[in-house]
């Protein structure tokens, strides 16, 4: 790995950041044209502050002046780690975060894991089921997978495991036993990612010659499958690693909302429905870092497992 | 043979069209399910006698039976008229999303391989810095700052999945500009302008149309999504999410009424995904994961395409 390919991919990381800073600006601080009336509002849309409490928050959030001063007003804090206060709690915004982000990791992790588990070995089952009716049922699970919506597949695991069956608990964050329902469901849509991309990658691995080379020389589909196709096939499924990331971001703003559990989806929600504006921001900065930082890990360590990867070229051709 | 017989009936291409439903079960089950949804969407009242606010207190949370076949609510609505009436708002929402997205990521994308040099430096970098924000969380944000309601839900999902529709849009210019009808028609003296909408769009719609598909299932989770955490329609509306939040109080005693509204958005969504796949392999695009927010596309080689593995 060249020095320069490195800091490429770190001055691009740094300016998508940038980018979505901006884009977060835009929309929840000029897009709104008075972003004091919507926080002051709240949910209700009946805004009962008197003339001098909207101009005092007003001048205390510094909505009074030019957006363009604004803008680089908050750019320059946000770059101290600065990203103001919630107004609901009154709390800096970067503490609260901080504070979501644990459980979150947490959930996050889980099902990220049993995503994987479940992804990779349907894809591999498929595979080695071939052409049959229980192939074409293995391919055809993904399709149900990325079809059905989080929250829903919450709810139910909730009614089957907690209420009917009474074996798990129903809320709460305290735990692993809380975490496994809640990492069940959002598991689901990335699992249905990885076994699609990784199913169709081990199709046209398997056609590639030096496969018809080992078997030549005695390997067993099984070996074939398990030792070489797979480890060459997973090399495109790495680069959904950012897609993967956001999806259980979004999945755990939902499920989180339905296991009532503590973390960054839960306070996404709640900021966005008391009209939380600093909050709102604050979270959709945590996700952007999130994606982009983990699509950076992979590709500054994609060329070191795999050398077929032109360095000149970026990480896993054909993705993004 | 088949013709002959055709002009006697005079229901031409009926049986050869039955012969293609036989051997695309999976793809003609989701036709004929998306037509139905199609069908609540426009006149929910064929489909449903009962209207979806009528409350009958007599019969409240009544599971399944055959006079109310999705049980009743907890105010004695029947769950099955309501799921049909909120077709149209869910469906309705979703259609305005995809065709915002198409709009404005289409115009993005054309733009951007059209121009070329700083443009497509300066779109393309904003494209980027919108799909590191989860489309869900992005739409969140839009929806606070737009205000709640089905309307501005919608417009929001619109706007957050604009960004991949324009690098398809985008791939698709670069691809369709280097051939060679292209070429000729700049030898003939046509102008840049007149060659993108008479050569490069028209070619590039296969693959655009099948991510608008894609987008459209997208969308119905999306608005479910939203609706169901409270950013859509105040409760009366029988939006999908909105069922599904409703049946949320009544988990352990009445699972009818959060199951049969999550059933019909997950059955809805895997139809309308099963006939964006057929778009997708009649044309050799690959979009696996572009519905998710995600973007994958590479063109196959036309003789890859053989038996689309994987037909529901």
């Amino acid at each position: 790995m060249t020095r320069r390919y490195l800091l490429r991919r770190l001055v691009q990381s740094i300016v998508v950041l940038w980018g979505a800073f901006t884009i977060s600006f835009v929309i929840l601080y000029v897009v709104p044209g008075d972003p004091v009336a919507i926080m002051l509002g709240g949910g209700g849309g009946v805004s009962t502050a008197t003339p001098e409490q909207i101009a005092a928050v007003r001048a205390e959030y510094g909505f009074d002046r030019p957006v363009v001063v604004q803008y680089f007003d908050r750019l320059g804090a946000a770059l101290h780690g600065d990203l103001g206060h919630s107004i609901a709690t009154g709390a800096p915004v970067t503490t609260t975060i901080r504070n979501a982000a644990v459980p979150t990791l947490e959930l996050a992790l889980a099902g990220g894991f049993l995503a994987l588990v479940f992804g990779v070995s349907i894809a591999v089952l498929a595979t080695a089921a071939g052409r049959g009716p229980l192939g074409q049922f293995l391919l055809s699970v993904p399709a149900v997978g990325v079809s059905v919506p989080t929250f829903w597949v919450g709810l139910i695991l909730l009614e089957l495991f907690s209420f009917r069956w009474r074996l798990l608990p129903a809320f709460g964050d305290t735990g692993w036993r809380t975490l496994i329902l809640p990492a069940l469901a959002i598991a689901i849509p990335p699992a249905a990612l990885i076994a699609q991309v990784l199913s169709k990658s081990l199709r046209a691995t398997l056609k590639e010659p030096y496969v018809r080379m080992l078997r030549a020389r005695g390997a067993s589909g099984r070996r074939v499958l398990l030792h070489h196709a797979l480890h060459n096939a997973a090399v495109p499924t790495m680069g959904l690693i950012g897609v993967i990331v956001g999806n259980l971001l979004a999945g755990a703003a939902v499920v989180e909302t339905v296991f009532s559990r503590n973390g960054i989806g839960q306070t996404a929600v709640a900021a966005v429905t008391a009209k939380d504006i600093p909050v709102v921001q604050g979270v959709v900065l945590f996700a952007a870092i999130a994606y982009i930082v983990s699509n950076l890990a992979v590709d500054l360590t994609l060329p070191v497992l795999d050398k077929r990867i032109a360095v000149a070229g970026g990480a896993a051709q054909g993705i993004r | 043979m088949i013709g002959r017989a055709d002009v006697a009936t005079g229901l031409p291409a009926f049986r050869p069209l039955l012969a293609w439903a036989f051997r695309r079960p999976g793809l003609t089950v989701a036709s004929l399910l998306l037509a139905l949804v199609v069908g609540w969407t426009l006149v929910p009242s064929w489909f449903a006698s009962d209207g979806p606010n009528k409350i009958d207190t007599q019969h409240i949370l009544q599971p399944p039976s055959w006079s109310h076949l999705f049980g009743t609510d907890n105010l004695g609505r029947d769950v099955y008229s309501r799921v049909v009436h909120g077709a149209s708002l869910t469906i309705e929402a979703a259609l305005l999303a995809v065709g915002l997205a198409l709009v404005v990521g289409g115009t993005a994308g054309a733009v951007a391989g059209s121009l070329r040099g700083w443009a497509d430096d300066v779109i393309m970098r904003c494209v980027d810095a919108m799909m590191a924000i989860p489309a869900l969380l992005l739409a969140m944000a839009i929806v606070m700052a737009l205000g709640f309601g089905t309307v501005h839900v919608a417009v929001a999902i619109g706007v957050a999945e604009a960004g991949v529709v324009a690098r398809v849009m985008r791939a698709e210019v670069l691809r369709v500009r280097g051939e060679y009808y292209v070429d000729a028609a700049y030898a003939t003296g046509m102008h840049w302008p007149a060659i993108l909408f008479r050569h490069i769009l028209p070619n590039s719609r296969g693959p655009v149309l099948a991510l608008a598909m894609l987008q459209l299932g997208l969308s119905v989770l999306a608005i479910a999504s939203l609706s169901f955490l409270g950013f859509g329609s105040p409760p009366p509306a029988p939006e999908w999410g909105t069922l599904i939040s409703e049946g949320r109080g009544y988990l352990s005693t009445a699972w009818w009424m959060t199951t049969f509204p999550g059933v019909t958005v997950a059955v809805t969504v895997l139809a309308v995904n099963r006939v964006a796949r057929s778009f997708e392999a009649g044309d050799g695009t690959d979009l696996t994961g572009a519905g998710l927010g995600g973007l994958w596309i590479r063109r196959q080689a036309r003789a890859d395409e053989g038996a689309p593995a994987g037909d529901v």
